[in-house]
């Protein structure tokens, strides 16, 4: 076996890392200064309404042809499961679930939808290294299976933890989330199945600016009935899907520690790194083996030097 | 059974009474004029239509709890007074009338475009319902479950795999992670 010296980790680590950084510089120009789509789609879910019908899981289940559930759909039983102590996450066979929170502060139950939030500055978008996602102006964040390798570094990157894989069909990689039902209904300008469902509005849909509108308006107008914070309008640089609640969001399964700005900002800076270390670090390097090897060089060109002297110089005294 | 409805007519009338000579009030629609049931079944598919009770509801709420100022009872909420203290009350009693079946539709994403409206929140038709009956329901324990008011269709057993439809186990387990 080779022996691993410190020139050659040293050579191998930077190869890997220039490699690392060509890949990541293309996604980073096309998200990097993103203004965000002003006229992309957004819906707000309002906890203060769920009744925790599941009318959105059935909805969901059939707009996006997933396969047929554990247990029917209007069984209630599945707010008590409970996954090795987690509630209930979207998995290969469901883009949205519904969980049940009881919490002390009020004496009914709360229900909380998950699904993709759609961010502004998708994470999963800025990890995928073969571009496979999409932000649409509509608002959504779509998902190409034909490019995707299933490296699974988006599951890694989501926040909210919402991507997952088809572990089924691990040769024909396929990751499975929400897409705002964008193929069927949101490019056609037309809500979400779960939307279209829900018998009790708690989700509305709209422009994200105007739904956000809305959610300040049901905040400022029923004073007491909500917190004072909507999620999703900054968490990460802002989602198209936000959250109202008559609770502290950490009560309600919501993580509360997941950065102000985009994801993407926090490698933005490492990011910016790449163009400076792939133009000047060649010429740079190169430079320092010409010189370290100069010395030599002129060396050798001296001895040679030497050695020719040397030899006209016997060559005359033979002459002579 | 009979003299039940005699008992709450006459019940009816005189509280009809009382509101029409109650001062101000004198436009006040007459809870006698209501229909005794409403067939609410314009939206149905998933489930049965709705054989609504509306004498029924009558002893439960003011007309105004649900048809808010389209009866002709003063607006008294104090948000609702800084514009329509005055203003004619709405001349349709319906629910439909103001609240739209197609809720998301083009027409409301062309509204919100209007700088000076107010109601940008307005529930559609399936959403005034069901947030006015399941939220006065919870307040004073009436039925909440979906099929205590309505019974689901064949096409809502299709959708949500239940009854007909229900998974005959061996389906993809949600166990994966």
């Amino acid at each position: 076996m080779k022996k691993l010296n410190r020139r050659s980790f040293i050579k191998g680590g930077l190869a890997t890392t220039a490699a690392a950084m060509v890949v990541k510089e293309k996604t980073s120009a096309a998200s990097g200064d993103f203004d965000n789509y002003p006229e992309g789609m957004g819906v707000i879910v309002d906890l203060t309404r769920c009744v925790g019908c599941r009318s959105c899981e059935a909805a969901c289940n059939k707009e996006q042809d997933l396969p047929e559930p554990a247990v029917p759909f209007d069984d209630f039983s599945v707010f008590d499961h409970m996954h090795h102590g987690e509630k209930r996450r979207t998995d290969e066979t469901a883009y949205t679930v519904v969980n049940r929170y009881d919490t002390p502060e009020i004496d009914h139950p709360l229900f909380r939808k998950i699904q993709c939030n759609h961010c502004n500055e998708p994470a999963c978008l800025t990890s995928c290294f073969v571009n496979a996602y999409t932000k649409t102006p509509e608002g959504a964040v779509i998902y190409n299976a034909k490019v995707c390798v299933g490296c699974r570094t988006c599951m890694v990157a989501c926040p909210f933890y919402i991507p997952t894989f088809k572990y089924s069909s691990a040769f024909t990689p396929r990751i499975m989330k929400c897409i705002f039902c964008y193929d069927t209904r949101l490019k056609n300008g037309q809500p979400p199945a779960c939307v279209e469902a829900c018998p009790q509005e708690a989700l509305t849909f709209g422009r994200r600016k105007d739904v956000l509108k809305i959610g300040k308006q049901r905040i400022r107008e029923t004073p007491g009935k909500y917190v004072d914070h909507i999620y999703g309008e900054h968490e990460v640089g802002g989602t198209a899907w936000m959250y109202l609640s008559s609770v502290p969001f950490d009560k309600v399964g919501f993580d509360t520690h997941v950065p102000k700005e985009p994801i993407i900002n926090s490698v933005k800076e490492f990011l910016a790194m790449v163009p400076m270390v792939l133009t000047i670090w060649p010429g740079l390097f190169v430079g320092f083996h010409l010189l370290a090897t100069r010395k030599d060089k002129v060396k050798e060109m001296e001895k040679e030097a030497e050695l020719k002297k040397a030899k006209e110089n016997d060559e005359k005294e033979e002459q002579v | 059974m009979l003299r039940r409805k005699t008992i709450m007519r006459t019940a009816l009338a005189l509280t009809t009474g009382a509101i029409l000579f109650a001062p101000g009030q004198l436009l006040s629609m007459e809870a006698e004029d209501a229909p005794e049931t409403v067939t609410i079944d314009s939206l149905a598919s998933l489930y049965e239509p709705v054989e609504f009770n509306h004498l029924m509801h009558v002893d439960y709420a003011s007309c105004a709890e649900c048809h808010h100022h389209t009866t002709g009872v003063k607006v008294a909420d104090p948000n609702c007074i800084r514009c329509h203290a005055n203003t004619p009350e709405g001349d349709d009693v319906t629910c439909v009338g103001c609240h739209e079946a197609d809720r998301f539709g083009k027409k409301y994403l062309a509204e919100l475009d209007n700088p000076v409206l107010y109601h940008i929140d307005k529930p559609g038709l399936k959403g005034a319902y069901h947030l006015n009956c399941i939220g006065c329901h919870q307040i004073i324990d009436g039925p909440t479950g979906c099929t205590d008011c309505h019974a689901m269709t064949e096409a809502g057993e299709k959708r949500f795999n239940t009854g007909e439809y229900a998974p005959k186990g061996g389906a993809v387990s949600e166990s994966h992670h």
